[in-house]
């Protein structure tokens, strides 16, 4: 029988290996040095903010595995032998593979600041990490000061979870405005004054410049590149992003660049061995899309269309319009299709802001056309189904504003916004 | 994360979970109205009992708002469950515990030993902590108050108080605003006023039994005992409403509008169980059981009490018929026919139309129904008149009533509230939800839809549905949430991070989707896997 190993027991390993299962009889492994069984490292924060508990973030019992013959491995793999299909553990344990899928995930960034690898500095990446946390930070007694350096979807998070326990919080963000690399100014300024609205400390424009540290290794505090303004904290959250954790790959003979480089199939240059999830990067990127997409979503695409492959009907990962979902504090955030910092040439954006500086959308358009190319929302949930309709269909813009009714996802009783917008586009355009 | 779970048995504070000064005042002056009340029960004879009543449930009333005001109001809206599993009464912690214990104790002595509480013997004075409530009674019904007075009222300020507490807790969501402004309408109107106002208007010579008009049978499994149907009919055009009403509300009103809305409209909207469970039960939701098994347990369960309880019904109902046609058209076997007919043609429709959707379930379905009519076809050559299969209905009755109707709605469904979660006696014990449910899940607009692929499986849904739905198993597949024992709260939408659901009234087609890869891939893909 086919024996597939999986390194990786997140959400784009899982998948594949749910998938492999549906379509066939193969035998399956799954690896990971990290929990014994699959839990939704989103859900990371909730642990810290007392939402759940470790167990609730697990999306199958643990019976699972075994009732669909999904093998677990617990245990680091520290070498890839491409030739003679086997795998080697830090404990020397060695396992044969007849077909390979690399699903490493991802490592938090560090830029080599002074001070990076002092104790009490941490990234927001693993269970490991959380435990970190857990122990630095308890509470505002022991911790009484942290400070958050990278102002992404990550770094938001970390500073809500200390804000859940009072713990007062720095927010170093490089930009203008907080993640103004990806959303348009409207937006993101909006952001900035519901993070500060929460108590959170935010300094926009302003760089990491080293990490000192206390007689016992500890870090104790952060100077400000700008500003040279020491912050003194116990706790350094570094949350400038992720990339590919492939050092076990770089070793082998699998071809990487900043990621494990794959074809449309998911396939390595090395013939049985595929890579999916945050650390597969694209030799072509894939439309708007960037070659590596560090999202859960894409994890878990490349592991549904791997699996078909690994099932004998050859498939390309081929993702449908572009999404994503994220919350910043109390506010809710979805995105449709593409809507960038600053429209791309020949588009143009509609934005529309609520009074009580909550809710917001952004539109991209086609300027000459008038096709809408996608949306950002704020505060107002919208059907991803319709959206992904409209992308399609290559509706206009007037079309889309006209029906945004249909696309609400709000619940029951919510007090609807659609009018506010039609008036806004309206009197913008000058339309009837 | 097993220092977490250990802490919250602790007395002493984990992390940053201790109470605000304002907090710590609000809690002192519940625990002082509490006590009153204990001085009560302990005899303390107050000179004015009006006074001290109204002292009593005013400082529990105005120390509830107070912690809700300063818990709520001094944060932003939004999603308030920080905290929630490092909270020793909220995590099955010592003080979770000893709030069950608590809690416990008063339904037993409640049900079996209502003398504790100070109610008089025959004929006698109350004393104790049912005279404290002998003024109220009296000013809303004429009499003096009965232990179930005491409860109805302590009951209903529950539902009152704790609901304000919701409300601030989810003031973000009209949803959940509504609806409990709902649940606290018809506690405070329909199961506590309106019977009171009905009881003065007895007479010797008029009188109508307790009748809440929201509690629909088989949730008043006793609406048509003997005594009531004739006091019931005795009281004339009124009287005779009320039956009608009673007998409307199960084969009319209640299954349109659970087509309409799904079985929410009964269950979270109004329903006093449902009011409790949503209010003073809301701090205890994600201790539900989310596991396949307990699941497996809930429909065996909640199944069997449905079954018992149309037995039972029909054997009491049976059992004070005639069997002269001539004096009645509706005699003993008139009436065991058509509770076989009424059966076997939902039966056969269901099995007919919605084999599909039941799977499994329909041959436990089947099993059901043939115990049934297997009983009923007994009934009719083994009974007397006043038994059934040699045993006295109203044995029956008494039977259900203790086990059910004290032993797990009370006892069980709120005792262990802290413990089991606040829908324990919604999920397993209750035929009325398990009967409309089966329709919820058949024949009804109602579903929870999800939201394309945005699901990031985070778990905060399945975590906070006080029903022990694992709705993330289905969010996670992009199918929609069909579930008979769906309650329709709302809450699994409002806690989810990335707004993938949404409950709806919707048609009927495509309600039950599932599949296995989920919209934002490749459509060819989705096709070919998702087309079985
Ligand atoms: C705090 C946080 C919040 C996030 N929130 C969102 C969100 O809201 N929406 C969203 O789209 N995305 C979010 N993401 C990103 C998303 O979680 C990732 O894109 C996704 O989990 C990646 O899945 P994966 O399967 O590729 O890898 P991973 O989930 O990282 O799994 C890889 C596993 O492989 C193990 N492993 C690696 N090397 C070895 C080895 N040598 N031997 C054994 N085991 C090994 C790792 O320990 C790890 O368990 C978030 C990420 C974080 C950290
Ligand atoms: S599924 Fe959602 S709406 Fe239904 S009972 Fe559970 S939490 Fe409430
Ligand atoms: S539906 Fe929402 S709350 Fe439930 S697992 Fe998915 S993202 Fe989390």
């Amino acid at each position: 029988m086919e024996h597939i190993v999986i390194i990786g027991n997140g959400i784009s390993g899982v998948t594949a290996a749910r998938h492999i299962r549906k379509l066939s009889d193969k035998k399956i492994t799954i690896i990971s040095a990290e929990t014994e069984h699959f839990f939704s490292r989103t859900a990371l924060m909730y642990i810290y903010m007392g939402h759940m508990q470790y167990e609730h973030t697990k999306p199958y019992e643990d019976s699972f595995w075994k009732k669909n013959r999904i093998d677990l491995k617990f245990g680091l793999v520290t070498a890839i032998d491409t030739e003679h299909k086997s795998l080697q553990f830090e404990n020397n344990e060695n396992l044969q593979f007849d077909k390979l899928i690399i699903a490493t995930g991802s490592i938090s960034n560090k830029f080599g600041w002074k001070g990076q690898d002092l104790k009490s500095v941490i990234g927001l990446y693993s269970k490991q990490d959380l435990d970190q946390l857990e122990a630095i930070a308890p509470n505002n007694e022991v911790c009484q000061r942290a400070v958050v350096v990278g102002g992404g979807l990550i770094g938001i998070e970390l500073a809500e979870m200390l804000h859940s326990r009072k713990i007062p919080v720095t927010f170093l963000v490089r930009e203008e405005s907080f993640w103004d690399v990806v959303l348009p100014s409207g937006e993101a300024q909006m952001l900035d004054r519901h993070i500060k609205s929460h108590g959170i400390d935010l300094r926009l424009n302003s760089n990491l410049g080293e990490i000192t540290s206390d007689d016992h290794g500890h870090a104790n505090g952060v100077i400000i590149a700008e500003t040279g303004e020491t912050i003194s904290c116990n706790l350094v959250g570094l949350t400038a992003g992720v990339s590919p954790n492939i050092t076990l790959v770089k070793s082998s003979t699998i071809e990487t660049d900043r990621g494990v480089l794959v074809n449309r199939y998911l396939e390595t240059n090395v013939k049985d061995v595929y890579a999916i999830g945050d650390c597969a990067q694209q030799r072509e990127p894939i439309g708007n899309r960037k070659p590596i997409e560090a999202v859960w979503y894409t994890g878990r695409m490349m592991g549904e269309a791997l699996a078909q492959t690994i099932c004998g009907n050859r498939m390309a990962y081929n993702p449908g319009h572009w999404f994503n979902s994220a919350k910043f504090f109390d506010i809710e955030y979805q995105t449709y299709g593409w809507v960038f910092a600053t429209p791309k040439g020949g588009n143009a954006h509609f934005h529309w802001k609520h009074n009580d500086d909550q809710k917001c959308i952004t539109i991209e358009y086609q300027e000459a056309s008038n096709i809408f190319l996608g949306i950002n929302t704020f505060g107002i949930r919208m059907r991803h189904e319709v959206f992904d309709r409209w992308l399609t269909e290559q509706r206009t813009t007037d079309y889309v504003i006209k029906n945004l009714k249909e696309a609400n996802f709000d619940p029951e009783f919510y007090k609807t916004f659609e009018d506010a917008i039609i008036r806004a586009y309206s009197n913008q355009f000058n339309m009837a | 994360m097993s220092t977490k779970i250990n802490s919250s048995m602790s007395l002493a504070k984990p992390d940053s979970q201790t109470l605000s000064k304002t907090q710590k005042i609000a809690v002192a002056l519940g625990v002082v109205g509490l006590f009153i009340m204990a001085l009560a029960l302990f005899n303390v004879d107050f000179p004015n009992k009006i006074i001290f009543l109204s002292l009593s449930l005013g400082l529990i009333t105005a120390g509830t708002i107070m912690f809700s005001n300063n818990a709520y109001l001094t944060k932003q809206a939004g999603i308030k469950n920080d905290g929630v599993w490092f909270k020793s009464i909220a995590s099955r912690g010592l003080w979770g515990w000893a709030l069950g214990i608590a809690l416990t104790l008063f339904y037993v002595v409640l049900y079996f030993k209502a003398e504790w509480l100070g109610l008089a013997a025959d004929g006698g004075v109350n004393g104790g902590l049912v005279a404290m409530f002998d003024p109220l009674s009296r000013l809303l019904n004429g009499g003096p108050a009965s232990q179930w007075f005491v409860y109805g009222t302590l009951y209903t300020v529950a539902i009152l108080v704790f609901g304000y507490k919701f409300m601030l807790k989810y003031r973000h969501n009209r949803y959940e605003q509504l609806r409990t402004i709902s649940v606290m309408f018809f506690q405070l109107a329909f199961a506590f006023l309106i019977p009171e106002f009905m009881a003065r208007l007895n007479s010797e010579t008029f009188s109508l039994p307790y009748y809440d008009l929201k509690n629909i049978w088989p949730l008043n499994f006793y609406n048509f005992d003997k005594y009531r149907v004739d006091s019931m009919i005795e009281a004339g055009d009124i009287g005779l409403a009320f039956l009608i009403f009673g007998i409307v509300s199960i084969f009319v009103i209640s299954p349109i509008l659970t087509y309409k809305y799904g079985k929410r409209w009964y269950c979270s909207w109004v329903c006093g169980c449902g009011g409790l469970a949503e209010t003073a039960g809301d701090p205890f939701r994600h201790l539900s059981d989310k596991s396949q098994f307990a699941w497996k347990v809930e429909r065996w369960v909640v199944h069997s009490v449905v079954v018992f309880v149309t037995l039972m019904t029909t054997a009491v109902i049976y059992s004070y018929l005639g069997n002269d046609s001539s004096k009645y058209w509706l005699t003993k076997d008139v009436f065991l026919l058509g509770v076989a007919g009424l059966l076997t043609v939902v039966f056969a429709w269901v099995m007919i139309f919605k084999r599909k959707e039941l799977a499994k379930d329909a041959q436990y379905g089947a099993i059901g129904y043939f115990v049934i009519i297997m009983v009923l076809i007994g009934m009719h050559y083994f009974s007397g008149t006043k038994n059934v299969f040699l045993v006295d209905t109203y044995f029956l009755k008494s039977s259900y009533g203790f086990l059910i109707g004290a032993i797990f709605s009370g006892v069980i469904g709120v005792g262990f509230y802290p413990i089991f979660g606040n829908r324990v006696w919604c999920r397993f014990g209750c035929p009325m939800a398990a009967m409309l449910g089966f329709q919820q899940r058949l024949f009804s607009k109602f579903r929870i839809t999800t939201n394309g692929g945005q699901c990031i499986s985070c778990g905060n849904c399945s975590t906070y549905c006080e029903m022990g739905i694992d709705v993330r198993a289905y969010a996670q597949k992009g199918e929609n949430i069909v579930r008979s024992s769906c309650v329709g709260c709302g809450i699994c939408a409002a806690v989810c991070p990335r707004g993938v659901l949404k409950l709806e009234n919707d048609s009927m087609n495509g309600r039950i989707n599932s599949n296995d890869i989920l919209l934002g891939n490749d459509v060819d893909l989705m096709d070919l896997v998702n087309q079985k």
